[in-house]
């Protein structure tokens, strides 16, 4: 077992708490078979510049963070870089934080910063090498964005947030649009054009109702190379939620 | 927010992607905090190819900050080579953990070995990791665009009718 990153200083009053996803990603990214894939591509043997591991929605960080305290197990190397987004400022710093805490003391990785942003969007182009998503997958209505900047900080001239603006902050993490898939496409539509493509790999969190097969099909129709495979799974007996962590990734052409 | 983070970052507006002006973005009325951070002497070395060193020099003197040379550092430049040289920094020990985790057999990195940061290399970790920018703008050299810094964290979020 590696240790989890502590998140006791995150208020989940409005930044998503960690939950069975979030451990489902951590487990399945530190499993034996995924290791060993990631091993083989990042290791110092097989390449030395450090990779860039980008999570998108960090919430409260504990994904990234187990990542970037754990990089010499799961990536065979201590100079992994780790940078995240999230369309939640209060989201940033709380990740920011556990991020920080999780590399410090001679972490086997290097912090760069949370930005708060949509999506991938402010990435270079070509420079992820581990994309970690789970999104908002939940077939739920979207929120309505106008209010955004005013419930994207303390109000002026109060002392914290509304409730109103906490449940807003809140949808924001879990409510996903028709089908849950409505930010994941907009996502994947990001994708080819931030992940590096020799040596890119990304991990998508998908629930039973985003329709994981279908989801796959179309990432393989992108073009030649193009694989993508359900790599860890929960809920197959128990539980409500059947969820599916799908590794994204591009073999070279023949 | 770090000046390396700058080397990853661009303009989120669509139309902006095809334009090489639209990377690195331009610090403007930046205040700058030096926080200490341990220094990685492996990470600086492997990193030296992945960085954008032109666009690097750009923001350092925007920024005001004393001139980076016109070409990156070399490996050798950033490890004093003198066998005399004091113990290194404890950020270059390996990991215990991993010494102790018979499943996973610590990796041989060659150039973890007793080695001391040169100048050169504790000049370049101020710089890229060390140097934060707290407040201010980044700007895009095509569009224009002001994304704001605030307390550290940079907002790159778009009014509606740039998406």
């Amino acid at each position: 077992m590696l240790p989890t990153p502590s998140t006791s200083h995150v208020c989940f009053d409005r930044v998503y708490e960690p939950a069975e996803d979030s451990f489902l990603l951590l487990d399945t990214i530190s499993a034996a078979s995924e290791t060993a894939f990631l091993h083989n591509r990042f290791s110092q043997a097989s390449s030395s510049t450090p990779p860039l591991i980008l999570e998108v929605g960090v919430g409260s960080g504990v994904v990234l963070a187990f990542v970037a305290g754990n990089a010499r197990n799961i990536l065979g190397r201590n100079d992994a870089l780790t940078l995240g987004t999230d369309i939640n400022r209060f989201a940033c710093q709380a990740a920011s934080e556990t991020v920080h805490k999780a590399t410090k003391d001679h972490g086997p990785s290097v912090f760069l910063d949370i930005v708060n942003g949509d999506l991938a969007s402010s990435i270079r182009e070509q420079s992820v090498d581990v994309f970690i998503f789970n999104p908002p997958y939940v077939p739920a209505k979207l929120p309505d964005f106008s209010h955004h900047d005013n419930y994207n900080a303390v109000p002026t001239g109060h002392k914290s947030t509304s409730f109103e603006q906490d449940s807003y902050l809140l949808e924001l993490s879990y409510a996903g649009g028709e089908e849950g898939m409505v930010v994941t496409n907009r996502m994947l539509g990001q994708l080819p054009r931030i992940l590096n493509c020799v040596r890119g790999v990304a991990y998508l969190l998908l629930c039973a109702q985003n329709k994981p097969e279908e989801v796959k099909q179309r990432i393989r129709n992108w073009g030649t190379g193009w694989m993508a495979e359900t790599v860890g799974r929960s809920g197959k007996t128990a539980g409500w939620e059947k969820l599916h962590i799908v590794r994204i990734w591009k073999e070279p052409s023949p | 927010m770090k000046l390396l983070t700058l080397n990853f970052l661009t303009c989120a507006i669509k139309t902006c992607k095809s334009s090489p002006a639209s990377f690195p973005l331009h610090p403007r009325d930046a205040e700058l905090e030096v926080v200490e951070a341990d220094l990685n002497l492996a990470f600086l070395k492997n990193i030296l190819p992945r960085l954008m060193w032109d666009e690097l020099r750009v923001i350092a003197s925007e920024l005001g900050l004393p001139a980076l040379p016109e070409t990156p550092p070399s490996k050798a430049d950033l490890s004093i080579p003198s066998p005399t040289a004091p113990a290194p920094a404890t950020t270059l020990q390996l990991d215990p953990e991993a010494i102790d985790a018979p499943e996973n057999p610590p990796v041989v990195e060659s150039d973890v070995e007793e080695e001391t940061p040169s100048q050169t290399a504790v000049d370049l970790h101020r710089i890229l990791l060390e140097t934060c920018i707290t407040e201010g703008k980044l700007v895009c050299g095509n569009c224009g665009h002001e994304y704001a810094v605030k307390e550290g964290v940079a907002n790159f979020l778009l009014p509606g009718h740039l998406v």
